[in-house]
C-alpha cells in the first residue's frame, strides 16, 4: 500500500511537468486553432536564455522575468516573419512542416551555442523534501505555479475582452474581422502569449529533468496526450489530462506490464479512451451545421 | 609475430594478399591502397551530429581538432590527414549510406570510429567483404573483438560486458549477500551490462538480483524506477544509465532517503557532467570503474598529460568547456590511430593498417589511467581490457585495488 | 481540418484536367522518364545506385502517405510503425525461413495491408488531432515494441537482424545494386501505376469526396467507414513495401531505425512533395535522399538546423509542395500558350 501511494505521488509530480507543458499546448490552441510541434523547443530555449542570463551574473527572479518578456516577444517575431505568410491560406499540412522545422533550427541551434552536457538550472523554492522525501519543495513549487498559470489562463479566455478576442478570432476569423477584431494581431499576440507560458513551464521542468536541448522532446508528446486526453479547448481538463498521464504511466509501469511496456500500453489506454470520449474527457463535443 | 597470424584471419585475407603480390610484381605504388599516397591519408568517420543522440558529435569534433594538430606538427612520415567526417544521425540505413559514400566515393584508406553498436552492425559485413579497416568503433559492445568472423573489424575501449563482471567480482568478493537493484537503459548497450553482470554474479546473480528496471531514453524522468527499487529492499545499486539519467538517479534516490552501495557505469561516470548535477553530497561514496583520467579530477591538475591536453583543448577547440568527456575521449582514441599510421611507416595498404593495429604492444595513451595500456595482437582485437576501480569521496575518484584486467 | 485540406487541394489544381488533345504530352514525357531512370545506373557509380534505389523506396513510402492524407484528409504521425513492420516481416522471413527476398516483399504488403486496416477501423472515430494523436502513439511506440522480450526470439530484440545479400535473379549481367535498383524501380513504377488507376476512377472520388464533403458522401451512399479503413489499409502497404525494400538494401534492421522521427520525416516529405499529387511523392523522396547532405555540407557544426531552414524556406515558396509549384508553372505556361495560339488561329 505504502509502495502504490508512493507511485501515485511519483505519478503525481512527473504529471505536474506534463500538465504545464498540456497548458501551454491548450493555450496556443485556443490562442491560433493550432497544435504547434515546436512548442517545446521554444520552452527548452528560453530555459537557455535564463540560464545564459544567471550565468552573466543576474538574479534568479531578474532573469525569470527577462526571460518571459523575451519569450513574448520570440514568440511574437516568430509569428510575424514565419507563420504569417500561412495565415490566410489555410495550408494546415504546411504549418505543420514548418512548425517541425522551426523545432529542428532551435534545437540544433541550443546545441551548437550551449553545448548538449546537462546544466542544472536552479530552482526558486526550498531545497527540503516533503511526504517522506516523495515530492521535493520543488515540485510542490512547480504545482503551485501550473495552477496558478491555469486561474490566469481561464480568466484570461473568459473574462477578459483581450481574450475574448483573441478566442473569436482564432474560432471564426472572418465573423471576428467583420466586427472589428483585428485578426492578425491577435495571432501575434497568442503566439507571444505561447511563449511566455512556455517559457515559465521550461523554467519550472528544467530543474527536475536537467537542462539540454533534448530535454522537451518527450515531455511535449506527453504533454500533449495529456491535453488531448483532458480535451484540447478545456484548461483545466488538459491539466487534469496531464496529472492522469503521469499517474497512468507510473501505475502501469510498476504493476501491469513493467517498464519496458510502460509507455505504449499508457499511449494505448489514452487512445482507448479517446475511442469512447473522442473529444476528450473534458473536452466540448462540436457540433457542425452541414 | 607474422607466424602466429591465426589461420583463419590468414584465410580471410588471402584475396588481399594476392591483389597485393600482384601490385608488387607490377610497381613500387603497391605500398598504397586507395586513399593513401605520398602527401595524404584519407580517413572516413560517421558520427551523429544531428537527431537525438547528437551530443556525441563533439567527439568527432574532438578528433578532427586532434588531426589538426598532427597536420600543424607536420603529419604523419610527411603525410597530412585528411579527415571526412559524416553525419548518420544514429540511424542504421544512414550509417551504410554515409560509410558507402566514405569508401566508394571519397575512396578513404579506412574508416575510424564509427559510433554506435547499431550503426557499427549495420556497416560490419560491408566493411569486411569490402576489406576496409573498420577501426576502433565507438561502442563498448562485446561483439567488435571477433577477430575470426571479421577480421577487418576493431573495438578500442573496455567492454560493456567485463567492466560489468569487475562489479560482480567486487560484489561477490566484499559483499557476498548483497541485494541488487539495477536500472539500465532498455537498448543494446543496457543490455549487455545487464548480461554481463549476470555472467558474473554466476550462480548467485538471480538470489542477489533482487529486481531489474529499464527505462527508455525518451523517458522525462527515471524517478518512477528509483522509488520502485527503493521498495524492493536492494541495499545495492548498479546505475546502467546514460549521463542525464544516472544524474537524476543519484539525485532522486538520495532525495527519497534511500542510500544503498551505489556502482556507477563508466559511461556516466564523469564528474562535472554527472556526479556534480547530482549533487556531490548525494554521489558520494560512488563506485565506479574507470580507464580515462578524468578532468574535473583535481588529482591529475600537475599530470604532464593533462597539461598537454587542457594545452590543445585552448588551441584547437576554443570556446569549448572542459566539461564534456568526449573530448578526452575523443583525444585518445585518436591518438591510438595516430600511432597504428605512425608504425604502419610508408606501406600504407588496408592489410597493413589492420596488421599494425593489431601490433600495439603496452601502448601507453595519454589521458588513459596509470597502468592502463592498448594491447592488441592478431588473436586480440580488444585494445583496452583493463580498468581500475575509483570511489568518489565527494571531490575526486580514489582508485583502488589492482588494475583489473591483463 | 477537413474542410481546410480541400482548400489547399483546390490550391493544388487537384480536380482539374487536362483536355485530351493535351494528354499525350503527360504521357510521352512518362515513357522518358521511364527510359531515363532504366539507364541511369550504368552511368553512376554503384553508392548512386544505391542512393536512388532508396529514393524509390522513400518514394513508394511517401505514396502511401499522399493516398491517405492528401486524398483522403486523414493524417498519420507515426506510418514509420508500417514501415517497421514490413522491414521486420522481411527481415524474419529471410532469417529464420529462408524465403527469397523477392517474395518476402508481396507478404510484408499483405501483412501491412490487413495491420493498416485494422487499425483504420478504431481510428475511424478519431479526428483530425486526435488521429493525430493516436498515430503519433503508435509511432512512438513503436521502438519499444520492437524491443519487446516476448518476441525477442524473433526479432532480435535490441541487436536487430543482419540480412544475407540477395541471390542474382537469372543470372542478369547486373551488380548487386544495379539488381536492386531494377527490383525496387519495378516495384515502385507498379504501384505507382495501381495508385493512379485507384485515384483516377470512382475509389478515388468516392476517398476524396469522404475527405471533402463526409456527409454529402455518405448521403450519396459511399460507405465511408469501410473506404477510410480501407484506404488506411492500403497507405500501410505501400509504406510496408517501402520498408521491406529498404530492410533488403541495407541488408539491417534494428529498433534504432524507427524512431519517431522517421514518422515525422515521411509526413513533412510528402508536404515538401505535394502531398495532393502522385508525382509528389518523388519529389518528396528526393528531398528526404538528398537535402540532409546539402545541409551537411554547408554546416558541420548545425547540420539540422540547415536542414530545419531548407524545410521552412521550401514551404515560404511552394506552400502546395513541389508538385504543386509544377503544376502551376505548367499551367501558366499552357495558358500563355493558348493566349498566344488563339489570334494566330483567327488570323
Amino acid at each position: 500500500m505504502e509502495a502504490f501511494l508512493q507511485q501515485v505521488l511519483t505519478g503525481l509530480s512527473t504529471g505536474g511537468i506534463y500538465a504545464s507543458v498540456a497548458l501551454a499546448v491548450v493555450m496556443i490552441y485556443k490562442a491560433t486553432h493550432h497544435v504547434n510541434f515546436a512548442q517545446g523547443e521554444m520552452a527548452m530555449f528560453s530555459t537557455y536564455i535564463a540560464w545564459q542570463l544567471m550565468a552573466w551574473g543576474l538574479p534568479y527572479w531578474g532573469a525569470f522575468f527577462l526571460t518571459i518578456a523575451i519569450s513574448f516577444v520570440g514568440g511574437v517575431v516568430i509569428e510575424r516573419t514565419i507563420i504569417r505568410p500561412f495565415e490566410r491560406q489555410d495550408a494546415v499540412l504546411a504549418v505543420v512542416t514548418v512548425f517541425i522545422g522551426i523545432l529542428l533550427v532551435l534545437n540544433s541551434l541550443a546545441g551548437w551555442i550551449w553545448e548538449y552536457t546537462i546544466k542544472v538550472f536552479p530552482s526558486p523554492f526550498p531545497a527540503g523534501a516533503v511526504f517522506g522525501g516523495l515530492v521535493s519543495g520543488h515540485q510542490l513549487g512547480l504545482l503551485g505555479v501550473t495552477l496558478a498559470m491555469l486561474l490566469l489562463v481561464y480568466v484570461f479566455f473568459r473574462y477578459t475582452p483581450l481574450g475574448l478576442a483573441m478566442r473569436a478570432a482564432a474560432e471564426n476569423p472572418e465573423s471576428s474581422r467583420l466586427v472589428g477584431i483585428r485578426v492578425s494581431r491577435m495571432l501575434a499576440l497568442g503566439w507571444g502569449l505561447a511563449g511566455a507560458i512556455g517559457a515559465v513551464a521550461g523554467m519550472m521542468v528544467a530543474p527536475i529533468v536537467f537542462l539540454e536541448p533534448n530535454m522537451m522532446l518527450s515531455i511535449l508528446i506527453y504533454g500533449f496526450a495529456g491535453a488531448l486526453l483532458g480535451g484540447i479547448d478545456n484548461p483545466w481538463g488538459a491539466v487534469t489530462g496531464g496529472f492522469a498521464v503521469g499517474v497512468l504511466e507510473n501505475l502501469m509501469g510498476a504493476y501491469v506490464v513493467g517498464t519496458d511496456l510502460k509507455l505504449t500500453v499508457a499511449l494505448a489506454v489514452i487512445v482507448g479512451v479517446l475511442l469512447i470520449k473522442p473529444s476528450g474527457l473534458f473536452g466540448r463535443t462540436v457540433v457542425k451545421r452541414v | 609475430m607474422r607466424t602466429s597470424i591465426s589461420r583463419s584471419m590468414f584465410a580471410g585475407s588471402i584475396a588481399a594478399v594476392l591483389g597485393l603480390a600482384l601490385a608488387v610484381g607490377g610497381a613500387f605504388a603497391a605500398k598504397y591502397d586507395p586513399g593513401a599516397s605520398d602527401k595524404e591519408i584519407k580517413i572516413g568517420h560517421t558520427n551523429p551530429y544531428s537527431g537525438p543522440a547528437s551530443a556525441y558529435g563533439s567527439i568527432g569534433k574532438a578528433i578532427a581538432a586532434y588531426w589538426q594538430m598532427v597536420n600543424d606538427k607536420g603529419g604523419i612520415n610527411g603525410r597530412k590527414i585528411t579527415f571526412i567526417t559524416l553525419d548518420d544521425g544514429y540511424s542504421p540505413p544512414k550509417t551504410v549510406e554515409q560509410v558507402r559514400k566514405l569508401v566508394e566515393q571519397e575512396q578513404v584508406l579506412l574508416v575510424f570510429q564509427p559510433l554506435g553498436t547499431p550503426s557499427n552492425t549495420a556497416i560490419q559485413k560491408y566493411m569486411n567483404v569490402k576489406k576496409v579497416p573498420q577501426l576502433f568503433v565507438a561502442t563498448g559492445a562485446t561483439k567488435w573483438g571477433d577477430y575470426k568472423k571479421f577480421p577487418w573489424t576493431m573495438g578500442w575501449q573496455p567492454s560493456y560486458q567485463s567492466e560489468a563482471k569487475a562489479y560482480a567480482a567486487y560484489l561477490l568478493k566484499h559483499h557476498p549477500n548483497a541485494k541488487v537493484g539495477i536500472l539500465y537503459q532498455n537498448d543494446d548497450y543496457g543490455k549487455d551490462y545487464l548480461h554481463g553482470f549476470r555472467e558474473g554474479l554466476g550462480d548467485k546473480a538471480s538470489r542477489m538480483i533482487v529486481k531489474e528496471l529499464s527505462y527508455e531514453v525518451t523517458d522525462p524522468t527515471v524517478d518512477s524506477q528509483i522509488v520502485e527499487l527503493k521498495a524492493s529492499g536492494a541495499d545495492v545499486f548498479f546505475n546502467v544509465a546514460t549521463p542525464k539519467f544516472a544524474a537524476q538517479a543519484i539525485r532522486k534516490a538520495h532525495e527519497i532517503g534511500w542510500r544503498p552501495l551505489q556502482l556507477l557505469n563508466n559511461v556516466s561516470a564523469n564528474i562535472n557532467n554527472v556526479l556534480k548535477p547530482a549533487g556531490l553530497d548525494a554521489a558520494k561514496g560512488v563506485i565506479t570503474t574507470a580507464y580515462l583520467k578524468d578532468v574535473a579530477d583535481p588529482q591529475w591538475h600537475d599530470d604532464a598529460d593533462f597539461k598537454e591536453w587542457k594545452a590543445w583543448m585552448e588551441k584547437y577547440n576554443p570556446g569549448v568547456s572542459l566539461n564534456d568527456g568526449n573530448y578526452v575521449y575523443g583525444y585518445a582514441v585518436a591518438y591510438t590511430m595516430h600511432q597504428v599510421l605512425k608504425q604502419a611507416g610508408d606501406e600504407l595498404t588496408r592489410e597493413n593498417i589492420m596488421r599494425q593495429a593489431a601490433n600495439l604492444k603496452n601502448l601507453e595513451v595519454p589521458m588513459l589511467l596509470p597502468g592502463v595500456r592498448v594491447n592488441t595482437s592478431p588473436t586480440d582485437y580488444r585494445p583496452i581490457e583493463s580498468v581500475r576501480l575509483a570511489r568518489f569521496d565527494g571531490e575526486k575518484y580514489v582508485l583502488f585495488g589492482d588494475v583489473i584486467g591483463e | 481540418m477537413n474542410t481546410l485540406l480541400k482548400s489547399e487541394a483546390v490550391a493544388a489544381g487537384l480536380p482539374a484536367r487536362a483536355a485530351p488533345r493535351e494528354r499525350r504530352w503527360p504521357l510521352i514525357g512518362l515513357a522518358a522518364l521511364l527510359a531515363a531512370a532504366c539507364l541511369l545506373p550504368f552511368f553512376i557509380s554503384n553508392y548512386r545506385t544505391f542512393q536512388f534505389t532508396l529514393v524509390l523506396v522513400n518514394a513508394i513510402a511517401l505514396l502511401g502517405i499522399n493516398i491517405l492524407t492528401g486524398y483522403n484528409g486523414q493524417i498519420s504521425l507515426g506510418h514509420g510503425a508500417f514501415y517497421a513492420l514490413g522491414a521486420y516481416t522481411t527481415a524474419i522471413l529471410i532469417d529464420q525461413l529462408g524465403v527469397p527476398y523477392w517474395l518476402t516483399v508481396p507478404i510484408a504488403g499483405a501483412v501491412c495491408l490487413v495491420a493498416g486496416f485494422l487499425f483504420g477501423l478504431p481510428a475511424l472515430r478519431l479526428h483530425g488531432l486526435y488521429l493525430a494523436l493516436a498515430t503519433l502513439a503508435l509511432g512512438v511506440a513503436t521502438p519499444q515494441l520492437l524491443k519487446y522480450k516476448g518476441i525477442e526470439e524473433y526479432t532480435g530484440g535490441v541487436q536487430g537482424i543482419v540480412i544475407l545479400k540477395p541471390e542474382a535473379p537469372f543470372g542478369l549481367p547486373l551488380n548487386p545494386d544495379q539488381r536492386l535498383y531494377f527490383f525496387s524501380l519495378t516495384i515502385m513504377v507498379l504501384l505507382f501505376a495501381l495508385a493512379r488507376n485507384l485515384l483516377r476512377g470512382r475509389v478515388g472520388r468516392a476517398i476524396v469526396a469522404i475527405r471533402d464533403h463526409p456527409i454529402a458522401a455518405d448521403a450519396m451512399g459511399i460507405n465511408s467507414a469501410m473506404y477510410k479503413s480501407l484506404t488506411f489499409g492500403v497507405s500501410a502497404m505501400y509504406t510496408g513495401i517501402a520498408g521491406a525494400l529498404a530492410a533488403i538494401a541495407v541488408q539491417f534492421v534494428a529498433p534504432d531505425s524507427f524512431a519517431i522521427g522517421l514518422s515525422f520525416a515521411f509526413l513533412f516529405g510528402s508536404v515538401i512533395g505535394g502531398i495532393y499529387s502522385i508525382s509528389g511523392a518523388l519529389y518528396g523522396a528526393l528531398f528526404l535522399q538528398f537535402v540532409p547532405h546539402l545541409s551537411e555540407g554547408i554546416s558541420k557544426a548545425a547540420p539540422q538546423a540547415i536542414f530545419g531552414v531548407f524545410l521552412i524556406l521550401f514551404m515560404f515558396v511552394m506552400p502546395a509542395g513541389i508538385a504543386g509549384f509544377v503544376r502551376l508553372v505548367s499551367a501558366r505556361a499552357a495558358l500563355r500558350r493558348r493566349a498566344g495560339a488563339q489570334p494566330a488561329k483567327g488570323g
